[in-house]
């Protein structure tokens, strides 16, 4: 359970020691408690995982054999079977899977013909980059917006914003892909329609990088920005009508002090805490952009995966997208521990 | 700002009664061959004759995106209902079991929190593959984590009210206390989580058609309209695929208005002033 979800403990926790906070023991113990309790988390989700597969009518034997499965005797295919290492009950199976797996051992991906080790390593890092940006121009433009609108709340601006906001929750990032497609690379033709290099050439340049990452980037941020503005548009203008704000305005304070030094601060600290727990958001919507825009990412890859069922794929894929999301709650608690002195990591 | 309120309740009941009118009557009016194609008519810009233009195969799109509403309400209904039933069930479970039974249902809805619900259903999906059925489980089976977070908290509150005590101290039995004070005052709150849940279950439901993974793709449905239109798209013609994302995004704001209004009514204070 992340703290974030729940108020914060400050309220009755213990008196906040004067002075500078001693900040790395607390957070390395943190860190260290939640790697241990994300062993029995991964060990169930991959359990999980092997679990509806023995229940499902997917068959490796039959998936390895292809036509010939329908004709090879049963003899065959029990040595097959026995080979693939997919004898046993799936429980056996499971441990062998994560036996392997602590040796760097995912298995080899049915899909893309590359262990699945490869597979990740070759990905993980467009993944990553498409995913940064993407949230960059997220919090870019969440924040800028967010405070304009709060700035006058029930203003013209205000109710602009926040209605596109609405109807950008409500619209699926692969449509709002295609659109961008349509207006970028058809109409005006000044940004590619998808992949990473042009075609007819497979050498990554630094500039032909940006204008191919510029649309899906964008997309990616476009998608999940209602959430954030909407989050700071509240924070922001919940704190311009406290008391801080009201006594800086009779200080003769200037309006630029005031919501930057006064409003801002106090408005974005919960939504900045927050960050970490988007993570499975942003899985969400690099599954859906990236397939958009063939990235050659490893969300790509996971739906690539899902259409060739390719189990050793969808499995380390799985525990990888827990594992991320595990990490992103543990981001947001070191951030919110960080942010606000109050809140004590030992409590978490 | 109340003038306002009254706008949106109007706008939003109107919007899915005419959602909910279109998607029953529309069908029974104009029945069509969903394969049939009309290659004479292909790809025709919006017009008077077509208000939503004509598909790469001569397909009207309006009648097509109704169609494909159809299809995902139903899917998404269902699905909702689905989580709501498993969400309820779990939630007061865990609530009535307390203790170490409690912890260890939440340590589960932990577990299946902590992977993204629209990885999962791929998976399930993957593993299952093709048809109507496997994409309501997986969307029902994802969903009904918040439901059973929002019912398990419900109860446990209710419990420890005055009227559930008085109800004991007079001999009422456990089963008793439960059918007849805890239910009726949890079915709003499970209803709310149900509706809230239907545009969820579509767009997840369009999701994965996108991707390929849902509908058996001669089903017309929004997510599968979009993904035929891409190749369209790409020569330039924009109306096969705007207009079914805008028909998922109408009724998504339509079904989240309405139950803004409803959550607004059954807000606890309010509900607190009704019991007494």
């Amino acid at each position: 359970m992340t703290q974030t979800q729940s108020e914060p403990a400050a309220a009755g926790g213990p008196p906040v020691p004067r002075g500078r906070r001693r900040l790395w023991g607390p957070a390395a113990r943190l860190t260290g408690r939640r790697l241990l309790a994300a062993v029995p988390v991964l060990a169930a989700v991959t359990f999980g995982v092997f679990a509806v597969a023995a229940a499902s009518p997917f068959d490796p034997v039959q998936q390895y054999a292809g036509g010939g499965g329908l004709t090879a005797s049963q003899d065959t295919l029990d040595q097959l079977r026995h080979n693939l290492g997919v004898d046993g009950p799936f429980p056996e199976r499971w441990w062998h899977w994560v036996t392997g797996a602590l040796t760097g051992d995912l298995g080899d991906s049915t899909a893309l013909r590359q262990p699945v080790a490869q597979v990740i390593g070759e990905r993980l890092g467009w993944s990553v980059l498409l995913c940064a940006v993407g949230f960059a121009v997220a919090l870019v433009l969440g924040t800028v917006l967010g405070v304009a609108a709060a700035r006058r709340r029930g203003g013209m601006l205000d109710r602009c914003v926040t209605s596109v906001s609405y109807a950008l929750e409500a619209a699926p990032p692969f449509w709002i892909g295609l659109l961008g497609i349509w207006l970028f690379a058809v109409r005006l033709d000044v940004l590619p329609a998808g992949g990473l290099t042009d075609t007819g050439t497979d050498a990554v340049t630094a500039g032909g990088l940006l204008s191919h990452l510029a649309l899906p980037a964008l997309v990616l941020g476009v998608s999940q920005v209602p959430w954030f503005l909407l989050y700071v548009r509240q924070g922001v203008a919940d704190a311009l009508e406290e008391d801080p704000v009201r006594g800086a305005r009779a200080r003769g304070l200037s309006e630029r002090t005031v919501l930057f030094g006064h409003a801002l601060r106090s408005g974005l600290l919960p939504v900045l805490t927050l960050v970490g727990s988007r993570v499975p958001e942003l899985i969400t919507g690099a599954l859906l952009v990236e397939t958009v825009f063939s990235w050659p990412g490893i969300a790509s890859a996971t739906v690539k995966a899902a259409t060739a069922t390719d189990f050793s794929l969808l499995a380390a894929l799985t525990a990888l997208a827990t594992v991320a999301v595990l990490a992103g709650n543990l981001l947001a608690d070191l951030l919110y521990g960080l942010a606000d002195p109050r809140v004590a990591w030992e409590e978490m | 700002m109340n003038a306002t309120r009254t706008v949106r309740v109007y706008t939003s009941v109107g919007l899915v009664a005419a959602v909910v009118l279109a998607v029953v009557f529309v069908p029974l009016l104009f029945p069509v061959d969903e394969q049939a194609v009309d290659m004479a008519h292909k790809l025709q810009a919006p017009s008077l004759a077509h208000p939503f233009g004509t598909d790469d195969v001569g397909r009207d799109v309006l009648l097509r995106c109704v169609y494909g509403l159809r299809v995902s309400l139903l899917v998404g209904v269902v699905a909702a209902l689905a989580s709501t039933v498993i969400g309820t069930a779990v939630g007061a479970a865990s609530a009535a079991a307390g203790g170490r039974g409690d912890r260890l249902v939440m340590r589960v809805v932990d577990v299946f929190s902590s992977v993204p619900h629209l990885l999962l259903g791929i998976f399930i999906v993957a593993m299952f593959r093709p048809g109507v059925w496997p994409v309501v489980v997986s969307v029902g089976l994802t969903h009904w984590l918040s439901t059973a977070r929002i019912v398990r908290a419900e109860v446990l509150s209710l419990r420890s009210r005055p009227f559930v005590d008085a109800a004991i101290s007079g001999g009422a039995s456990r089963l008793r206390v439960a059918v007849r004070h805890l239910t009726p005052a949890v079915l709003p709150q499970a209803g709310l989580a149900a509706v809230l849940m239907v545009p969820h279950a579509i767009w997840h439901e369009s999701a994965l058609s996108f991707l390929g993974l849902g509908l058996p793709t001669h089903r017309a449905s929004l997510g599968n309209m979009i993904q035929d239109a891409r190749g369209t798209l790409l020569a330039g013609d924009w109306w096969p695929t705007l207009f079914p994302g805008l028909f998922l995004i109408v009724p998504t704001l339509a079904i989240a208005g309405l139950a803004g209004v409803w959550r607004e009514r059954i807000n606890p204070r309010r509900r607190s002033e009704l019991m007494l």
